[in-house]
């Protein structure tokens, strides 16, 4: 039971992090939503002022705005589904019975230590790369073309990289969820004649739910910021193809130092990074309290 | 015949699961195999055997003082955590053990703090470190680093803390422990290894970090990341010298990962698992 005085205190304990995170969440966006709304460009000494909605309408006109968005829903959507259910197959295979469990582990997770300018270069020049990459010596091993991965296929080559380095994520998350499964449970269904689909059906997945919405939650928030697999592979196309909303403001502010129009798209991209949220959120909240 | 069939199984899921994880693992080991190659041998096509040569290691120092970005990356890495750590840990606390109606909601908007794009306040957030004097100084970026990593922080303690029994707080009280004795000599050591493997994933996004690390740095604070960054582009031919500097920024964390790997994976759960 919570005393007066543990009340108290606990206010006080939770204060420091509420009050930074309101700092950290209030300030810049302040400051973001005042420069959408001016006209400004740090290289020209001119300044307009005020410029009302017009860098909403600039931004939003820009025939890469829509494709951005839905590119940055693509690669949010197509990684979750790959990690998602690769991870739940990864986690089932994982937890036979095996010879050197530990290493396959070991050598699962890997991916989740790379830097992502490393994971991008990495697939960019050893594994896609039309002359010299893996995949390019085994088409020719083959007697076929190499593919060029980013010219052709450019967003697709991204949600594989990004796919790569979360799929160790949500591999281990699931299979820890799958260990905690009551063993004697299993077997009960497996007295019972369930086969391996039908336990999976009504046993395995509905104890892995939890799991799951967590996975989709933490993904989802990293996923809609991935910026620099795509500077480092395709710089955004080949046109705008492989453009994301944050890689979008990203080449406003920093390569057209039109900071009114990349606030403004920082605007936006806050308020899609909410809608999502708030689903996100809906859902994980419903879930967890279970 | 019971014991033939589950050996054979077990046979089947070793093969498949090694085989799998090789190629989840493959463009790692590629990196590390490309690193002990010569430049030509790097470009001759597919070979796993290299000359083990170090040229290619000696060069990448040449170009660029490993050591320093090293340290950097140490620096922000455990500087960043160990802040967030003393912010977060009271928060977290509080919510497991003396939760209200809105601690949930509290909870869910700290994690929402997360899903702002950096990009869109990197230009405020250069503006104000430009005026604070905090740009390419490790101090600030610590600083950074600890606000984006903190709501995880906060979140995965939750849900460790969370798993204490409130029951054995009692019992200490009724045995007259103080509040903060119960703290010390009840709590903080149940606590531990939840506080452990949050730090240990905190190390890891922190050292990952690539979008403000880069952006906020130039010579002074410049980690791994920094290093790896000025090897993209112009060096893109250089394949040999790549996957050196590649294998240089990712070894320590990797290595670090490896070994506590059991440790982290505990912390993982984020509360999924009940």
């Amino acid at each position: 039971m919570a005393t007066k005085q543990t009340g108290t205190l606990a206010r006080f304990m939770l204060a420091p992090s509420v009050v930074l995170l309101l700092i950290w969440m209030i300030v810049p966006l302040v400051f973001t939503l005042w420069f959408s709304f001016q006209q400004y460009n740090p290289l020209n000494p001119i300044r307009d002022g005020f410029v009302g909605f017009s860098n909403y309408a600039l931004f939003y006109s820009n025939p890469a705005f829509i494709q951005s968005i839905l590119n940055t829903l693509t690669i949010v959507g197509a990684v979750l589904l790959i990690t998602v259910i690769g991870g739940i197959l990864l986690a089932l295979l994982i937890d036979q019975p095996m010879w050197g469990q530990g290493i396959v582990r070991i050598l699962v997770i890997s991916p989740f230590f790379v830097m992502p300018p490393v994971a991008a270069l990495v697939w960019k020049n050893m594994i896609m790369h039309p002359g010299y990459g893996v995949f390019a010596d085994i088409a020719r091993f083959f007697g076929a073309q190499p593919v060029d991965w980013f010219a052709q296929y450019p967003l697709f080559s991204i949600i594989i990289i990004v796919a790569w380095q979360w799929l160790p994520f949500a591999t281990l998350i699931l299979l820890t969820s799958l260990q905690s499964l009551d063993g004697e449970q299993k077997e009960a269904a497996e007295m019972d004649g369930a086969n391996f689909l039908n336990r999976f059906r009504y046993l395995t997945l509905p104890h892995m739910s939890r799991a799951i919405t967590v996975v989709i939650l933490i993904q989802t928030i990293f996923l809609l910021s991935v910026y620099a697999e795509i500077l480092v592979t395709t710089n955004g196309g080949p046109g705008y193809a492989s453009t994301n909303l944050p890689f979008l403001v990203y080449q406003k502010a920093l390569l057209e130092y039109k900071i009114g129009q990349a606030s403004a798209g920082g605007v936006i991209a806050v308020i899609l990074a909410n809608i999502v949220a708030f689903f996100a959120m809906r859902a994980v909240g419903k879930n967890l309290d279970k | 015949m019971a014991r033939a069939v589950s050996t054979q199984s077990k046979v089947v899921a070793t093969v498949a699961s090694w085989t799998v994880a090789l190629i989840i693992f493959f463009p790692i080991l590629y990196t590390i195999i490309t690193s002990l190659k010569s430049e030509t041998e790097a470009i001759a096509g597919f070979d796993l055997i290299p000359s083990f040569t170090a040229e290619s290691y000696v060069q990448v120092q040449d170009q660029a003082n490993y050591f320093k970005f090293f340290l950097n990356s140490v620096l922000l890495a455990v500087g960043s955590t160990i802040l967030a750590l003393f912010v977060a840990v009271p928060a977290a606390w509080s919510m497991a053990f003396s939760p209200t109606k809105r601690t949930k909601d509290i909870l869910m908007w700290m994690l929402s703090t997360k899903m702002m794009p950096a990009v869109a306040v990197l230009f405020p957030i250069y503006l104000i470190f430009n005026r604070l004097g905090l740009l390419d100084s490790r101090i600030g970026l610590m600083v950074m680093l600890m606000l984006i990593n903190l709501p995880i922080v906060v979140w995965m303690l939750y849900t460790y803390f969370r798993e204490i029994p409130g029951e054995i707080l009692e019992a200490a009280r009724m045995d007259g422990a103080t509040l903060w004795g119960e703290i010390f000599y009840v709590l903080t050591p149940m606590a531990v290894p939840g506080i452990a493997s949050t730090m240990l994933l905190n190390i890891i996004l922190a050292w990952n970090e690539a979008f403000w690390t880069i952006r906020l740095t130039t010579t002074d604070a410049a980690p791994l990341t920094a290093f790896i960054s000025s090897f993209s582009s112009p060096q893109g031919l250089f394949w040999a010298k790549l996957s050196a500097a590649s294998t240089l920024a990712i070894a320590p964390i990797l290595i670090m990962g490896w070994f506590s790997q059991k440790q982290l994976v505990r912390g993982l759960t984020f509360g999924a698992v009940k």
